[in-house]
């Protein structure tokens, strides 16, 4: 199983046709203390770049969009419920939604850990 | 005049303590101000309302109104603010606004008497940082012959907010303990001059300090000493302020909105509110008699999804009756908290509205502020 990164600032780990997507650990530091997530319903068909899931910090409030196209298979419930969990373990326990990917081509050309480190400057 | 577009943020005498603390620093105002350190606005924010939280606010514009005697220098501020200043006792301090010709606020301030032996024709005023420029030339147009705007000088302010702020300030000034809210007195603390007034933005009890620039840093250091005391960013400062129901110009007052409307009416005294006699007050009368058509109110919405600033509000039949001028989630409600302004008939607390965010609306109700009870020492 790999996990590749977007410039949006979203993990991918990819498991035989489901991809389990969340944001990263920049991203979340970024954002700062999560306050709400809005998640998209299961069964919606998402498309990559179109917003797909809404985070909220004390802020501001962020979109989360779609890294590929597919059809939403799951959800996280625990992060609607304890949204800190996206500032505690934003690449592990607090994954955002599982999507049945249409079209694994998308997923060519995506950063891996060392590449995603160079585009965040770290 | 204009500023030119692209003249560099400045820093205030404590940027340096800011960024060796690991804050995250941003353009506002005009200046790199902290808007939160490491520990984040959460953290930053429930420990100002337990402990006592340190605010870096040297961006506000400090200036002093100069005058030959008491009754000439706040007789002259009286033609520029609708607040009673002639009133004033030494050492008192009030909140105002500025206001256009045709009513509408330019800028909220606080002026407060001075009492040091040879300056009793000063008044000593605070405004906000993005509209110092403005409001000097504004203030200082509209003072008489012999009386005259004197921008402070090399001047920091900090804030020093919470329950355990006169406590930590007591331990260094025993004198602390004796301002009563909304008033100040001049403190020695290490060998340094301070203007400590009892006032501040967050609900809290708590002060604010001036302090001239060379001594900024030495003043903070020995604040930040005191295990009671963390440094604040301006993240907190923003949600503090909203569960307090207080004002952010430009976001819940802006030129458009007169003070009636802003819900400030309690800011002007009966004889100003009858005597007129300000800048703005033909509109003021006239809202006082008649009522605005529109007032700032506080609003609770259902749920847990905050509603932002430019959020439309829906009465219950869906019509838009006004906008969400502040938003966010309050840490210490632990929900979402919103001002906005509403027509009048949809007032009153207890009125259902509507929120529409991201095309959702969201149920919301009038309520009363402040949404966290003030607990100022009066």
């Amino acid at each position: 199983m790999s996990v590749k990164y977007t410039e949006e600032h979203e993990w991918i780990s990819v498991a035989g046709d489901v991809a389990t997507v969340g944001i990263t650990v920049h991203a979340a530091e970024q954002l700062g203390d999560v306050v709400f997530v809005d998640l998209p319903a299961v069964g919606k068909v998402v498309e990559k770049g179109k917003e797909a899931a809404v985070v909220e910090s004390v802020k501001a409030a962020s979109e989360v969009y779609a890294p590929i196209d597919g059809e939403i298979v799951d959800v996280n419930k625990a992060i609607v419920d304890e949204p800190s969990l996206v500032n505690s373990d934003p690449e592990g326990g607090a994954w955002f939604m599982k999507i049945r990917i249409a079209n694994k081509s998308q997923l060519d050309g995506m950063m891996d850990a060392a590449g995603y480190a160079t585009f965040v400057g770290k | 005049m204009s500023e030119p577009l692209h003249r560099p943020p400045r820093r205030t005498p404590l940027y340096d303590r800011h960024a060796a603390l690991g804050a995250r620093l941003v353009p506002f105002a005009g200046y790199e101000m902290p808007v939160q350190y490491p520990t984040g606005i959460l953290t930053e924010h429930n420990w100002t309302r337990q402990h006592a939280g340190l605010f870096d606010v040297s961006h506000m514009g400090q200036c002093f109104i100069v005058g030959p005697d008491f009754e000439t220098t706040a007789h002259a501020m009286e033609s520029i603010v609708p607040a009673d200043v002639l009133g004033l006792a030494p050492q008192q301090q009030r909140y105002s606004q500025l206001l256009a010709e045709g009513g509408g606020i330019l800028d909220d301030l606080m002026i407060t008497r001075a009492a040091y032996a040879g300056y009793e024709g000063w008044l000593y005023v605070v405004v906000n940082a993005a509209r110092k420029e403005h409001d000097y030339a504004h203030i200082a147009k509209g003072l008489p012959d012999g009386v005259t705007l004197k921008p402070g000088e090399a001047m920091s302010l900090l804030a020093l907010q919470g329950p355990e702020a006169e406590a930590v300030l007591a331990a260094l000034a025993p004198g602390a303990r004796d301002i009563r809210f909304m008033h100040y007195a001049a403190l020695k603390i290490s060998g340094m001059d301070v203007h400590v007034s009892r006032s501040g933005y967050t609900g809290e009890d708590g002060f604010e300090l001036s302090v001239f620039d060379k001594d900024a840093g030495t003043l903070w250091d020995l604040l930040l000493q005191d295990p009671r005391v963390k440094p604040i960013g301006l993240g907190a400062r923003d949600s503090l302020r909203l569960e307090a129901g207080l004002c952010l110009y430009g976001h819940d007052m802006d030129e458009t909105t007169s003070p009636v409307e802003a819900n400030l009416l309690w800011s002007i005294s009966k004889r100003r509110r009858s005597d007129g006699g300000f800048t703005g007050a033909t509109r003021v009368q006239n809202e006082i008699m008649g009522g605005p058509s529109r007032l700032r109110v506080g609003i609770k919405p259902e749920g847990k999804l905050p509603a932002r600033e430019g959020s439309v509000i829906q009465n219950v039949a869906g019509r838009a009756i006004g906008k969400v001028t502040s938003g966010g989630f309050g840490p210490t409600v632990n929900g979402p908290v919103a001002m906005g302004y509403v027509d009048k008939a949809h007032a009153a607390p207890g009125t259902p509205l509507y929120l529409i965010v991201r095309d959702k609306a969201i149920a919301a109700t009038v309520c009363k502020l402040p949404f966290v009870p003030n607990r100022f020492k009066r």
